[in-house]
């Protein structure tokens, strides 16, 4: 299909034991917000990471830009225009929030200073702090630090893995905020997220993982206004009404 | 008073410039390939040998008209260059093979192997006695009297300074350098970033082995040569890294510092006449730094990574 950026056909592996992943698929367009939600211990992240070449897929297939990446090392997929950031330990901390930048266009032999001021000016709090060490900052002003060192080689699919894990409301609004800024500037994204009712609401698409496999999949307005969904994975249909996201 | 600068101090921060630069290899090698290298004081033999090595080919040139110490100088470059690829080459052969079955105390246990290895290569090429670098013994300057300050100990603690300052500059301004703290930081996530981390595995190689074997020509400078001087030194080198904070170079420098101090200090008369700690014994009192820090601070003063 022309356009897809992404394609993973019948992911299935693991870490070496059983099977974690059964046959999943996932997709993302150019430009796309794509969110993958679904319960603990679905296989959220673990379809992220195969992606990334992280986890051995005995089965399946992933294809970026058309083209095979299931034998690819992180390094060259970042090269092709992959980022990835994991869900904990996503900053270097004993570098300045700069050094992590800089660390995150490593592989850029070119002048990168404008993507440095971009990323300052999509995250402003990080600017001020640029000399100090990313371990002393807070939660959410990390998460800036990761999001902006995965921006650095101007990916064209970023991969977020819980993005907003661990964030009080007001910082997970602005990482979704900045996921959407990040987007319009035609980023395809490709998110894991635990707060699944407000990613659904930014996401164009949505899959809804259980136990490994594919249950729903559909755009981000459908599978909020679903039942079904809204029973099993939403936390009911009215769990979310007037919610966080407000 | 000048007895004790010229008896205690100059010596301990001879000896404290030398464990630094053995230390700095030995956190950063812990940090950044996750296991404890235990060659790396026979590795300061090999770099010690290679400077002797170098001492007795200038012997059959013209340059042999410069004093022992000029032609050490001469022969600290190739004993950095030929140690870092002394040590690249065993990492490929004996480190790299286990680093990828990810099992680190098999790692540990090869560098056991590996120590054991580069001593028997000295012994069989040098043989198992002593052997100067100078015949004849040197005099302190004149013009520094009184204090005892003899050219050797000028060129060791000078040359320290530049050779740490240079790591300095390398570590916070260099791309590999940065590289290399991202990946003694999370490795993992120097992976994902697209950080070459091959070629960070080798300027942590160059870095380590090169450093020690300048320490281990300080140290043939400074004393003598045998085998096993750098294994006898393994323990004063690792206590100076945990003391420091594995993985935190300025700690490894420091924790050197200290151990050298503590070392040649303990052996002064405090109480009574004689030496509070035989000078024998001296060795014992790192033995002592490091088994406190591991109970108590096992992060070291810098907070590095526990062992």
């Amino acid at each position: 299909m022309p356009g897809e950026m992404l394609l993973a056909n019948r992911m299935t592996g693991g870490y070496g034991g059983a099977d974690i992943l059964k046959g999943v698929d996932l997709a993302v367009e150019a430009g796309e917000i794509v969110a993958i939600i679904g319960p603990n211990g679905a296989g959220k992240s673990t379809a992220m990471k195969a992606v990334f070449g992280l986890v051995r897929l005995r089965e399946g297939q992933v294809r970026f830009r058309g083209e095979d990446i299931g034998r690819c090392q992180p390094d060259e997929l970042v090269r092709r225009g992959m980022a990835y950031v994991p869900q904990e330990r996503s900053i270097f901390p004993s570098l300045t929030v700069h050094e992590n930048l800089e660390m995150g266009a490593f592989i850029r032999r070119d002048d990168f200073s404008h993507v440095i001021d971009l990323v300052y000016t999509l995250f402003p709090p990080l600017k001020d702090k640029r000399r100090q060490q990313a371990g002393e900052l807070s939660g959410g002003q990390r998460q800036m630090v990761a999001f902006g060192r995965a921006l650095m080689t101007e990916p064209s699919l970023l991969l977020l893995d819980e993005p907003t894990a661990g964030l009080s409301p007001v910082y997970m609004r602005e990482i979704f905020e900045r996921v959407i800024a990040v987007n319009e500037t035609g980023v395809g994204i490709l998110m894991v997220e635990q707060n699944a009712r407000q990613a659904l609401r930014i996401a164009h698409r949505g899959y809804v993982l259980a136990t490994g496999e594919n249950i729903f999949t559909d755009t981000g307005e459908a599978l909020l206004a679903n039942p079904e969904v809204a029973e099993s994975f939403l936390g009911g249909r009215d769990g979310g009404r007037g919610g966080a996201g407000a | 008073m000048i007895d004790f600068v010229n008896q205690y101090l100059i010596p301990a921060l001879v000896l404290g410039g030398i464990y630094s630069l053995g230390a700095i290899g030995i956190s950063l090698i812990y940090s950044i390939l996750r296991f404890a290298h235990f060659a790396h004081g026979d590795l300061m033999a090999a770099g010690a040998y290679i400077g002797l090595l170098v001492v007795w080919l200038l012997d059959a040139t013209p340059l042999n008209e410069l004093s022992v110490n000029v032609r050490l100088l001469i022969g600290l470059p190739l004993a950095f260059a030929g140690t870092a690829a002394v040590a690249i080459l065993i990492d490929r052969l004996f480190y790299k093979p286990f680093r990828r079955a990810r099992s680190m105390i098999v790692v540990v246990i090869a560098s056991f192997g590996v120590a054991l290895m580069l001593r028997s290569l000295v012994q069989l090429f040098f043989g198992v006695d002593v052997i100067n670098y100078a015949d004849g013994i040197q005099f302190p300057l004149k013009e520094l009297q009184p204090l005892r300050i003899l050219e050797r100990h000028i060129y060791i603690v000078v040359l320290t300074v530049v050779l740490m300052l240079a790591l300095h500059h390398f570590l916070t301004r260099t791309r590999t350098g940065k590289a290399m703290r991202a990946m003694s930081d999370d490795a993992d996530l120097a992976r994902v970033s697209g950080i070459n981390t091959e070629k960070v595995v080798i300027w942590t190689w160059i870095l380590g082995a090169g450093l020690v074997a300048v320490a281990g020509v300080f140290l043939g400078m400074d004393t003598r040569l045998v085998p096993t001087m750098g294994w006898d030194l393994l323990l004063p080198m690792f206590a100076a890294a945990i003391l420091g904070g594995l993985g935190q170079p300025y700690g490894a420098i420091a924790g050197g510092l200290i151990i050298g101090a503590m070392e040649e200090l303990s052996t002064y008369p405090w109480i009574g006449d004689g030496p509070l700690v035989p000078p024998d014994y001296k060795t014992a009192v790192a033995f002592a730094v490091m088994v406190l820090m591991l109970i108590f601070r096992p992060r070291g003063i810098f907070r590095g990574r526990v062992l």
